[in-house]
């Protein structure tokens, strides 16, 4: 034994584990859950150093009972809350049923965001048209919110003729840049960066457009990440840094990507970037606290990273089984609850939706996701072949084909 | 200073070696001064942020200070710090905001302050800007230059000396180009600049202010004294995917790039070889008809470059004479390359393929 350390038992290794795996019951305490309307709001333009505890803390508007409470309750009409609510029914569908498609072998891989949907979505409407996202796989709510096509976004998944990547990604790794929505790259946490480097740019050129990047809470583990955080902070870029933070990347629990007895907001702290912890399946403090940010970004006071606390209710992707790692009823037991069902009765509290109109909104949305799936099936898919053509596998490598793909073409023959 | 006439809002063909700039009747006269590479690549830089205001130009000690290399040297004063800035140390974070600036719809030119110091960016350069027009169809492109000295020659040791560009060869979607003299410097780079898809620039820091022959224990020649080193002051492109025949000759054709441009005419005069040597200048996508026009004319050929021999860039040129050339060949093809190994520190020039050793592999493609 060293002379200089002290008597002791020798060294060991921690791997930190989640508090509950399949057939237990998960101890939801490590999230120190704050009561609705407890945590301070500052105004936007005060020093990063002077809010280190909101990193800590957790921002919550609405209360057990659906009531809006507290200094972060948002100006927000309830036009716009109804406008909220039923883009993550529609968000929620659309999962549902691409999932079921993808059962059906009629799409060959599928990522759904159930549980997850007020944070895409609320962040959206948050946002002003021309900003742009840089997205991961989870944030179709977003799309959703700037009211993309249900039957182009099928057509990708589908791998189609109609597919506007041409069949090139994976289902999912949408680009669609009308709709302010950043092509998902699949490599994860180089976007955050990317992102960075956009919101630079409109600084450059005298812009009032920001930039919005979004991480899952494992691959905050990427040197990426990091990297994004400095720069935001030298450059003072007009970007918000989003850490959804549902626990879980692919099997392995946030503890793992080093989450354990600190936060994931905090890792914006020693960066000197304003970091907010945030209830993300409380859809008032997502549009409060984006509302925040995106008014520092816009007016040079900086980047904001904000963690959204939330739950991956569903698994990875249609190529995972989260009851292999993690208690099957874990999402019943997270704290949180399900963000649309908190939305759903806050509204009906302020008299501004019913249970019938949510059931007619439901069956009119479960329609419409069915009449586009029909649609953009006609339009072929990769199980029945009818994709964009072999040819055009060799376009967009450069802007114009150079010689050596031209010869490769005509080897392959098409 | 000299005043000549050549082409200047054009693509052009930069001149042969000795060859004068002609400018073809109604072209307007254009100054042309004796530059280093450095001041013909500062020269680019600064003909495009006055051209183009989404061009931008940033690197680790690049603003203020004007690069260790001193290539942006007063670009920051004349252009402000919005358009020409330092960055942190993190290549990652270079290339990555490059990434999203070119997205953005600016044309940023990053610095790289070694090549060896890329790696770290190589997921954004791989995964991020040679796919990003691809990936989303044409959405979003990453018209991005990125500036890296390279090669030995310096005692740079193994952190100062590398040429990767096999790396970058390798990779669909990027364009990799390395200069071997002023006015291919600022042509090129131009090109580069305008160009909408991602360019690995190689700078050969060995050539930064005199063409090198390998002859390292005489005296350094300067630019001035190279024709090559008279460089148009004002706008001029060097095209992408040309090559350009830097000395003509009947017996071996020698493909080659970089430094090892003058190598390879040291050791052409010194073994008495009439060797056509071919700067390839672009190195992918590249230009086949001149290797191949000139392989078949002389039956004969020799790689040479000065990164690691094994899986090297010469490989793929190995091949390609092969494919396109083979029953013309009167010999087996020729290598010629730095040693397996780090480039070392104080065995620099045991490890360059310098004037000598590059005759030898010229002797052996005679043979047989």
């Amino acid at each position: 034994m060293s002379k200089n350390a002290p008597a002791c038992t020798p060294l060991r290794l921690h791997v930190p584990e989640p508090t509950g795996r399949p057939g237990q019951h998960t101890d939801f305490s490590y999230l120190h859950v704050t009561p609705a309307g407890a945590t301070r709001r500052p105004p936007v333009d005060t020093q990063p150093a002077a809010i280190g505890d909101l990193a800590f803390a957790l921002v919550r508007v609405l209360d057990a009972d659906g009531n809006a409470v507290g200094p972060w309750a948002p100006q927000i009409t309830p036009e716009r809350l109804r406008f909220g609510l039923r883009a993550m029914l529609k968000t929620r569908i659309f999962d549902a049923r691409m999932l079921i498609a993808q059962r059906q072998k009629k799409i060959s891989f599928y990522m759904q965001c159930l549980g997850e949907e007020a944070i895409s979505v609320a962040h959206a409407l948050a946002l002003d048209e021309g900003d742009m996202c840089f997205p991961t796989y989870r944030q179709q709510g977003l799309l959703m919110a700037r009211e993309v096509p249900l039957v182009e976004l099928i057509c990708q998944l589908l791998s189609n003729q109609r597919d506007p990547l041409k069949g090139r990604q994976l289902p999912v790794l949408y680009s669609v840049r009308k709709a302010g929505f950043f092509s998902i790259s699949g490599n994860l946490a180089t976007q955050v960066v990317q992102a960075v480097g956009w919101g630079m740019a409109a600084a450059i050129k005298g812009d009032t457009k920001i930039a919005s990047a979004w991480i899952g809470d494992g691959s905050t583990a990427e040197a990426d990440f990091h990297t994004a955080l400095v720069f935001a902070h030298v450059y003072r870029a007009p970007v918000i840094i989003n850490v959804v933070n549902n626990q879980w990347a692919i099997s392995t629990f946030q503890a793992i990507a080093g989450g354990e007895g600190t936060t994931f907001a905090a890792r914006g702290i020693g960066s000197g970037i304003a970091s907010l912890r945030v209830d993300g399946n409380d859809f008032l403090a997502v549009y409060a606290a984006s509302r925040w940010a995106a008014e520092r970004a816009r007016c040079n006071l900086g980047p904001t990273l904000i963690e959204w606390v939330t739950y991956r209710a569903g698994g990875h992707s249609t190529s995972d089984d989260p009851t292999k790692y993690r208690p099957a009823d874990d999402w019943k037991n997270f704290p949180l609850g399900d963000p649309l069902e908190r939305l759903k009765q806050h509204l009906i509290n302020i008299g501004a939706w019913s249970e019938e109109e949510h059931q007619s909104v439901q069956k009119e949305l479960e329609a419409e996701v069915a009449a586009a799936l029909k649609e953009a099936e006609s339009y072929g898919s990769l199980a029945d072949g009818h994709v964009h053509s072999a040819a055009e596998m060799f376009e967009d490598v450069y802007e114009e084909m150079p010689e050596h793909l031209r010869r490769q073409r005509q080897e392959l023959g098409v | 200073m000299s005043e000549k006439y050549c082409p200047p809002q054009e693509p052009s063909v930069p001149p042969s070696r000795g060859e004068k700039l002609l400018g073809r009747p109604g072209e307007s006269l254009q100054k042309t001064t004796s530059m280093t590479m450095i001041q013909a690549l500062r020269s680019a830089m600064d003909v495009m942020l006055e051209r183009d205001d989404n061009v931008v130009v940033f690197g680790e000690d690049v603003g203020y200070f004007g690069g260790v290399f001193r290539c942006t040297e007063g670009l920051q004063k004349k252009f402000g710090s919005s358009r020409v800035f330092d960055t942190p140390i993190s290549e990652s974070g270079i290339v990555g905001v490059a990434v999203g600036m070119g997205a953005y719809g600016l044309r940023p030119v990053a610095e790289i302050q070694f090549a060896d110091y890329v790696y770290p960016a190589t997921d954004q350069i791989v995964s991020e800007a040679a796919r990003l027009r691809y990936r989303s169809a044409g959405e979003f492109i990453a018209p991005i230059t990125l500036r890296m000295p390279c090669g030995g020659g310096i005692y740079g040791g193994q952190t100062h000396s590398q040429s990767p560009e096999a790396y970058f060869t390798h990779v669909c979607g990027l364009r990799t180009v390395m200069p071997s003299n002023p006015y291919d410097a600022k042509g090129l780079l131009i090109a580069s600049i305008e160009n909408n898809d991602p360019v690995i620039f190689l700078e050969p820091k060995r050539l930064y202010n005199g063409p090198f022959d390998g002859h390292h224990d005489k005296p350094v020649v300067p630019w001035s004294q190279h024709p090559q080193g008279e460089v148009p002051e004002g706008y001029y492109t060097v095209p992408l995917e040309a090559a350009a025949v830097y000395r003509p000759g009947n017996e071996l054709t020698v493909l080659t790039y970089g430094t090892m441009v003058f190598v390879a005419e040291a050791a052409a005069m010194e073994s008495g070889i009439d060797a056509e040597i071919i700067d390839l200048r672009s190195l992918w996508p590249l230009d086949l008809d001149t290797i191949v026009n000139s392989v078949k004319k002389t039956g004969r050929c020799a790689v040479v470059h000065e990164a690691t021999r094994s899986s090297g860039f010469g490989a793929e040129l190995t091949a390609l004479v092969q494919e396109h050339c083979f029953y013309h060949l009167e010999a087996p093809i020729e290598r010629v390359a730095g040693w397996d190994t780090p480039y070392p520190h104080a065995q620099e020039w045991a490890y360059f393929p310098g004037p000598a050793r590059v005759a030898e592999g010229f002797k052996r493609a005679m043979e047989k």
